[in-house]
């Protein structure tokens, strides 16, 4: 009996103190650089967002909860908050130059998704990729190198790719 | 007097190998709806025509019956029909266990199961649906009440009320499922108010069969003997009132039908054309779960032994089930008319009787709601005192 | 055009029409489909079919960012005596590209928005077809009975399946006397980005709201043989939908069970 107790109680210790190590741990990469395990979304391709990417990160849900809403029922489209202008926005390309989808783990959403083991059903019924238009924009526009540069290429300013993609989201281009 | 009621303690292995038994049908069923979910509905039956399968029978087979299953409990508190006040506990415990294992299935064959939250949260008061699913919630809270009104000394003085409530709660319930098919205007076979009160009186006689089913199971657990050859009798009679009744609803439905020149088609097709509902039909509802259960019963002496009610009442779910079948599925099946007056064809199955062939997991999802009722109803008898103490007479 | 940023209005819908649901149903059937109608002279015959494709007159696309209202109810007239089999199957290639739900080889399950309905008078042996797709009721009884709200009725006519709130219980399908709605049975990719679609929900033609939001017509409007389908707004008296309408012999489908579709048909 005392050694199931004793056991239990080292088993509790060992949790406790383990726990308490990674929580210190995450808190400081956080203040730091980066651990390599922290989840790097890839950056968008229209530079920064609608709002501040901090909070962002903690309210994307319910901005995109209310303005499907406003969609669905009311119509409204705007391009603001819209999850067809944030899949466009934060596209990412695979090596063959094409976007990828939520079945590859590169992809925007899953890059943070994937590491807080959230599951998302938007991309059960929503495309998870730009549609043709803007596939054929970035055709249009693009270089040779893409194709070897691949995911990172996309958040380069300069590019010539990249800026025209800014300007198909922006609505610019057609 | 010794006590009324007895936690089960003693019992036969029997039993157990029943209860192992209902887990394993539970485990198997949980693993075939997740198949199904997992893979979509293209891999049931199911189909754009024959919108809901065998999982929608069993679950409102489960459903209506759960409200029959309170008819003892009913005739004891409301009707103070002293006889049966012994087994309103155990009457009211399958209840809410019937309700549960349908919903379960109801839930699991929903398309998108994982979206429960949003049925809870989300209410559209104009569906009948909606309304039925408060009227389903309601059940087991007010039966679970009166559960306690039964069980608990302190709270007995509202037992009556509770009853009435429980009473007057569980015939709106069976009015709402009725009603599910009432008000479709859409399909020939259903949008009409007899819905309702056929399926009451079907709740009678299948929740009541559920009763003596389980009752007997029990008699065979613990070998003793728990109905008194009067409650036996009476079991008896009741059952071929309830029969009656239901047969007569059944009647009027279809010669309303009849009447009415439009529907005509879709009768024929059930009563006469020779397609599978009409075997099940008359074959399976009317002759096993009518007929010949009113042969066994009307023996005075058969029908009221143990092996009468037994198979009377086997007899009765089986029928029940094809009675179910017959609605739901038969209902779906015939063609929408669109266009009358034209001959109507397309690649949408416009104008041909939609084909259903259940497939093994709706099969094993639908057993496993009727295993969760009875698994919740053996573990219930095993923690608390639900079961009558044994009768002593002598046969 | 009024150029204010799409965030600084308000969606203001709930507020501009007061005698919304029902009783505006009730009313808005009896007042534009009948009396205003018969009411007006009947030149609009004259009009030939197919010279002003777009259906909107000067109204042109609404703003983004201003909510649907229920000035407009959006409705088609179809002529049935216009179309071959192979031009219903044009409107209905037409819908399968414009909203990405095809044919997978398995005729009972999959979805079909728009379908071809052959039909055959049972006395004088006539034979012919017509585009069949969800009637958009004012009276929907997919609306009356989803228990969750998720089947619905824009302020403008237009019925959809919300798919955020649809939890696949299929009763509409039950309910719906045009068999307009198909459940999704299985795992569905490469969707249209304007025209989601997944499994265990159910779906149906959606008057391509997505273009009606822009301004444009339907899909299969476009692809309809000249005249045989004219969209627009059945609200607008001065509408070529509304004039047409009042004007020539139009049937609805199933009228007896009075739920006033959207969608009309000519010559059946």
């Amino acid at each position: 009996m005392k050694i199931v107790l004793i056991m239990q109680r080292l088993i509790l210790t060992l949790l406790g103190v383990s726990f308490v190590g990674v929580s210190l741990l995450a808190f400081t990469g956080q203040a730091s650089a980066q651990p390599a395990w922290m989840p790097k979304p890839p950056k968008a391709i229209g530079g920064q967002c609608d709002l501040d990417p901090k909070i962002m990160r903690k309210t994307h849900m319910n901005l995109l909860d209310h303005k499907r809403d406003q969609t669905m029922h009311d119509g409204i489209r705007t391009k603001k908050f819209s999850l067809k202008n944030c899949i466009a926005c934060h596209a990412v390309k695979d090596e063959s130059n094409k976007f990828v989808t939520i079945k590859d783990e590169r992809h925007f959403c899953r890059s943070c998704h994937d590491y807080v083991a959230v599951r998302m059903d938007c991309f059960d019924c929503h495309a998870s990729r730009p549609g043709d238009a803007m596939n054929k924009a970035a055709k249009a526009a693009g270089n040779p190198h893409d194709k070897s540069a691949g995911v990172s290429s996309m958040g380069k300013a300069g590019d010539t790719t990249v800026v025209t993609l800014r300007k198909f989201i922006a609505g610019e281009a057609k | 007097m010794a006590e009324t009621y007895r936690q089960l303690r003693e019992y036969n292995n029997s039993f157990n190998i029943l209860l192992v038994l209902h887990v394993v049908v539970i485990a198997i069923g949980l693993g075939a709806a997740f198949y199904m979910e997992h893979n979509g509905h293209v891999v049931t039956g199911m189909n754009n025509q024959v919108v809901w399968g065998l999982p929608h029978v069993f679950a409102i087979f489960l459903i209506v019956s759960a409200s029959g299953a309170l008819n003892l409990a009913s005739a004891s508190s409301v009707f103070s029909k002293l006889a049966y006040k012994r087994f309103a506990r155990l009457s009211a415990i399958l209840a809410i266990a019937l309700l549960i294992g349908g919903l379960v299935v109801l839930l699991l064959d929903l398309g998108r199961p994982d979206r429960l939250i949003i049925a809870m949260t989300y209410y559209n008061f104009k569906s009948i649906f909606a309304w039925n699913i408060i009227l389903y919630t309601g059940f087991i809270t007010i039966v679970g009440i009166y559960l306690w009104t039964m069980m608990d000394k302190t709270v007995a003085r509202f037992n009556k009320v509770a009853g009435w409530g429980a009473f007057v709660w569980r015939i709106i319930l069976t009015t709402g499922t009725g009603s599910i098919f009432g008000f479709l205007v859409a399909r020939e076979a259903y949008d009409a108010a007899i819905m309702a009160p056929l399926f009451i009186s079907a709740s009678f006689v299948y929740g009541m069969a559920f009763t003596v089913w389980v009752l007997i199971t029990m008699c065979q657990a613990t070998g003793h003997r728990l109905l008194t050859r009067d409650v036996s009798t009476k079991l008896r009679e009741l059952f071929i009132i309830f029969i009656a009744a239901m047969l007569y609803f059944t009647a009027v439905q279809h010669l309303t039908n009849l009447y009415a020149a439009e529907h005509i088609g879709v009768e024929r097709y059930i009563l006469w054309s020779g397609s599978v509902f009409t075997w099940l039909f008359w074959v399976g509802h009317v002759f096993i779960g009518a007929l010949l259960p009113l042969m066994i019963l009307m023996k005075p002496d058969f029908g009221s032994s143990r092996v009468g009610l037994t198979s009377a009442s086997i007899l009765m779910l089986l029928g029940g089930m094809a009675h179910i079948y017959v609605i739901v599925i038969g209902g779906q099946s015939y063609p929408l008319s669109l266009f009358p007056g034209m001959e109507v064809t397309s690649t949408f199955q416009d104008g041909v009787f939609g084909t259903y062939m259940p497939t093994l997991p709706e099969l094993l999802l639908g057993l496993a709601g009727v295993s969760i009722a009875m698994f919740i109803v053996g573990f219930a008898l095993k923690i608390l005192p639900f079961l009558p103490s044994p009768v002593e007479e002598d046969q | 055009m009024i150029s204010l940023k799409p965030d600084q209005i308000q969606p203001v819908a709930q507020n501009t029409n007061t005698n919304d649901g029902k009783i505006r149903d009730a009313k808005t059937r009896e007042d534009s489909s009948r009396r205003e109608f018969l009411k007006g002279s009947a030149a609009a015959l004259a009009l030939a079919p197919g010279m002003t494709l777009f259906a909107y007159g000067e109204a042109g696309a609404k703003p983004a960012a201003q909510a649907v209202t229920n000035k407009s109810r959006w409705g088609l007239l179809i002529d049935a005596a216009k179309f071959s089999d192979a031009d219903v199957d044009a409107c209905v290639k037409a819908c399968q590209d414009e909203n990405g739900w095809r044919d997978n080889g398995r005729p009972l399950t999959d979805a079909q928005w728009i379908r071809r309905v052959n039909l055959k008078n049972k006395k004088t042996e006539e034979k012919f077809s017509l585009p069949m797709m969800c009637q958009h009721c004012a009276e929907p009884p997919c609306v009356d009975v989803c228990p969750t709200g998720a089947s619905f009725k824009r302020k403008d006519g237009i019925v959809l399946v919300d798919k955020h709130i649809c939890i696949g219980c299929r009763y509409c399908m039950m309910a719906c006397p045009y068999k307009a709605r198909s459940f999704v049975h299985e795992h569905v990719e490469d969707q249209k980005e304007h025209a989601p679609r997944g499994i265990g929900t159910v779906e149906s033609c959606t008057m391509c709201v997505h273009l009606v939001d822009e301004g444009k017509q339907p899909a299969c409007v476009k692809a309809a043989p000249r005249g045989g389908m004219v969209f627009g707004d059945l609200n607008d008296k001065s509408s070529k939908l509304a004039q047409l309408i009042k004007s020539v012999a139009t049937q609805q489908v199933r009228a007896d069970l009075n739920l006033d579709p959207g969608v009309r048909y000519r010559n059946i």
